[in-house]
């Protein structure tokens, strides 16, 4: 995982869940990490839809993005955080264009991350 | 780490005090959060109960559960932790409420801790964190 880190796309609080991973949680950082695509694929059609709109609706944007960048923030996926942080600000200046290519930049690094990851939980089988 | 030092303790049969263990409430709709806090409060000798929203929280409290320290998220669907803090202190609950949040505005974490909160955090809570409020627990029972 030290690559990974290494290469910006997760951060610090990867490492605390590999921490709390134990005997007693053997496949804690495998559950977060399944649960977090869960969700953010909810959230990613939420957002894709929204962006459909017209007008948009910046205000129901960015109370998406802020739920999606949490969940970022609590497996360490530095990488997508950034951009959601990017989007956020498109929002705010209400850029429509701004916030639909940021959102391409959002979708593509949270799939590089999931593949990233998956190599990843492979390799530990 | 021995928790549980609640005044509630009992004597056993020998004489030695039982020590009862300290229960947490994980309030919060972020189902990766409420695995991580879980975990972590499991770590620490916590029994754990999760809702999903502040409503859910103070529910329990109306139908007479107590625990021993909440983790309380700040934006949720139905009720939200502003809202679900004042209310349970209103109750006249004085459990100790830890808010964490993902919100960075100043602003609202300061409207969050005037609501009753007792601690406020960045979301996820880690382990020193939490560690840091068994401490408090544990001093406020001695």
């Amino acid at each position: 995982m030290v690559w990974l880190w290494l290469q910006g796309y997760l951060d610090e609080q990867f490492i605390q869940l590999e921490d709390l991973q134990d005997d007693a949680n053997p496949n804690f950082v495998e559950e977060v990490v399944t649960l977090f695509y869960g969700d953010s694929a909810r959230l990613l059609h939420s957002i894709e839809q929204a962006l459909e709109s017209n007008p948009l609706d910046f205000n129901g944007l960015e109370a998406y993005m802020h739920q999606f960048k949490g969940s970022c923030s609590s497996i360490g996926a530095r990488k997508v955080k950034s951009e959601c942080t990017q989007f956020r600000e498109y929002c705010n200046a209400r850029n429509a264009e701004g916030c639909i290519r940021t959102f391409q930049q959002v979708k593509q690094e949270h799939a590089t991350l999931r593949r990233k990851l998956e190599t990843y939980f492979q390799a530990l089988v | 780490m021995v928790v549980g030092t609640g005044a509630s303790g009992s004597m056993a049969a020998d004489g030695v005090e039982e020590r009862k263990q300290m229960s947490a409430l994980i309030v919060d709709d972020n189902s990766v959060i409420q695995k991580i806090h879980k975990v972590i409060m499991t770590k620490l000798g916590f029994e754990t109960q999760v809702v999903d929203n502040g409503k859910m929280a103070v529910d329990l409290h109306t139908s007479g559960c107590s625990f021993d320290v909440i983790l309380m998220d700040m934006e949720m669907p139905v009720m939200n932790g502003i809202e679900a803090t004042k209310e349970l202190r209103a109750m006249g609950v004085e459990t100790m409420i830890v808010g964490v949040t993902a919100c960075s505005l100043e602003s609202e974490k300061q409207a969050f801790k005037e609501a009753g909160l007792n601690e406020c955090f960045v979301k996820p809570l880690n382990m020193e964190e939490a560690k840091s409020l068994v401490k408090k627990l544990n001093k406020e029972d001695n």
